[in-house]
């Protein structure tokens, strides 16, 4: 690859990029401004905004290759986030939102949910959660970020971390919420290209929509059998019903990532950046074709790259890649695709790094400073501005920090337990805060803290991926996980997790006095 | 259906569709409408009455 001919097209992104996070910055003169962008969004920017945040790189590249190994049943995957991520959640849950956001004049998901039950202490625990939680999210779409910028430019990974770090840091402080929705939408509008022009090519390598998917089908023979024994029946097929693969894809992966989706602080906050109800209903139609794109086509193309290594070298997508899922879709662009195209893709990974970091920062800052300071001493709300600037700054400073010391392998695991607290801990509360009006302040907190120590006895004792590796379950009982029969080990937290966390919420609702600050 | 025999995927596919169209269809249907703005003229009204009683 041309260093320089990259560097140059990095140098024109940087520039772009600087100068929407200066427009922000320039529109930038209240609280309400850096939370919530003045609540006046464009829909469209709102909704590729929405869309940029909650697709990461490695939604591009982990599960672009996860379908590469496994196949295209990665498309309920975009199917739950269309249906859940982007027409219930605009629909159901944005239009609410917003308009009780605005009532009570909330400007963070903390806030939101302390003033709908009328209890700060509700506003400051989802604060200090969203504050504990989200730099260790934040810091393993980090390292994804700044391993690829060490890869493409051959610089070292402390450096690379550094350098990102500050480039993101610069528009999330200086911009706040109205600088990174522009920016997002640049980096939205290179991802959505780029997508769209990976699958009309493959397809076009390929022999055609029909040709492309009749060989994939071919090859079904050729699965290895360690997969098969796995439930692997082919590229064009679902895995085998009752497969350990079938419960990994079916609640680990389509389940957990796209219902987990619903409760994200980041993308929450979004809905109460817009106007009105008509921009929410305008929102729906860019997001919904926004998600298909980005997600459902690299999937695809994914899944159709055994097509095309197998022809070229007689391998599979994954044997090409030398048995590192991460690698395929890389290797498969600078096999197939022209070589222009390929420093197009590097600004798409980029894009899709910084805008879900950028989402974080702001959101773990808004948390600090507005949320837990603001709330704890309320004397810092006259300066708030600044000192959620300068909580943005230490939120970003705290997940550089674990950044630098988290192992290297972790970025699809962290993502996914991130999304997987979070849906168990909030959702069940938001939806009653938003459509129950029986529910009481106690039984969100009971329903949260459920939710979060539900899902980390899951993590630690039950779940095979992260029980192993942590240890913990080995050191006291001396096996890796508490239940070996099949198919507990394989069953995702978020399965567990959250139908108790609902439960919890609906008893001690009926068993404590109603007390909310407002019916809805 | 397009050369995918499995209806776990095509399926998968078909669904995708429809719900993308389904959110076209949503948003092009209601591209001017505004369900909310009775509610937070009320609201709005309520609250002005309410800060003027105070």
């Amino acid at each position: 690859m041309n260093t320089f001919t990259l560097g140059l097209v990095v140098v024109i992104y940087l520039l772009l990029t600087a100068y929407l996070g200066y427009v922000g910055f320039r529109q930038t003169k209240t609280s309400e401004d850096y939370l919530l962008g003045g609540r006046t969004t464009h829909p469209f920017i709102m909704a590729i905004s929405y869309g940029a945040a909650f697709i990461s790189t490695s939604a591009i590249v982990g599960f672009g290759g996860v379908a590469a190994v496994y196949g295209m049943g990665l498309i309920w995957l975009t199917f739950l986030n269309i249906l859940f991520g982007i027409f219930i959640a605009f629909i159901v849950f944005g239009r609410r939102t917003r308009r009780l956001g605005r009532r009570l004049n909330a400007h963070t998901f903390p806030e939101f949910m302390g003033k709908r039950f009328g209890s700060r202490g509700i506003q400051t625990f989802i604060a200090a959660v969203i504050f504990i939680a989200m730099p260790l999210y934040a810091a393993v779409v980090l390292i994804g970020g700044a391993r690829f910028i060490e890869s493409i430019f051959a610089i070292d990974f402390n450096v690379a971390l550094t350098f990102f770090t500050v480039i993101i840091a610069a528009y999330v402080i200086a911009g706040g919420l109205k600088g990174m929705m522009y920016i997002d939408a640049l980096q939205g509008g290179i991802m959505f290209l780029c997508m769209l022009f990976i699958l009309v090519m493959t397809y076009v390598k390929l022999g055609g929509v029909m040709g492309a998917h009749q060989a994939l089908e071919n090859m079904a023979e050729l699965v290895p059998e360690g997969l098969r024994m796995k439930g692997h029946q082919g590229w064009t097929s679902y895995p085998a019903w009752g497969s350990e693969w079938w419960w990994t894809l079916t609640t680990g992966i389509i389940l957990g990532v796209g219902i987990g989706a619903l409760a994200q602080p980041q993308l929450v906050v979004r809905f109460m950046t817009v106007k009105s109800g008509r921009e929410l209903n305008r929102a729906v139609l860019v997001g919904g074709i926004f998600i298909l794109v980005v997600t459902g086509f690299i999937y695809t193309a994914g899944a159709l790259s055994n097509v095309f290594f197998h022809r070229q070298t007689g391998q599979l997508a994954i044997e090409a890649a030398g048995g590192n899922v991460d690698r395929i879709i890389p290797l498969f662009l600078n096999s197939a695709m022209p070589a222009w195209f390929v420093y197009l893709f590097m600004l798409a990974l980029l894009s899709a790094a910084m805008s879900t970091l950028s989402s974080q920062f702001h959101t773990m800052g808004s948390a600090l400073g507005h949320d837990l300071l603001g709330t704890l001493f309320p004397k810092t709300r006259t300066n708030g501005m600044v000192i959620t600037r300068l909580a943005v700054i230490f939120g970003i400073v705290v997940s550089m920090v674990i950044g630098y010391k988290l192992p290297g392998g972790i970025v699809a695991r962290g993502t996914a337990i991130f999304f997987g607290v979070c849906a168990a801990a909030f959702l069940p509360a938001y939806i009653g805060g938003l459509f129950w009006p029986r529910t009481t302040a106690t039984a969100v907190k009971w329903s949260i803290a459920t939710g979060i120590v539900a899902s980390l006895f899951m993590l630690v004792f039950m779940h095979g991926s992260e029980s192993a590796p942590l240890g913990i379950c080995k050191a006291l009982f001396g096996r890796d996980v508490l239940v070996e029969q099949f198919p507990w080990m394989l069953v995702d937290p978020i399965i567990i997790a959250l139908p108790l966390a609902g439960a919890v919420l609906i008893a001690v609702s009926l068993l404590t006095k109603h007390e909310s600050a407002l019916d809805v | 259906m397009f050369g995918i025999n499995s209806c776990g995927i095509w399926l998968g596919y078909l669904l995708a569709v429809l719900s993308v169209l389904l959110c076209v269809w949503y948003g092009a249907k209601k591209w001017n409408k505004d369900d909310d703005s009775a509610a937070d003229d009320n609201w709005d009204s309520a609250e002005t009455q309410l800060n003027e009683n105070l």
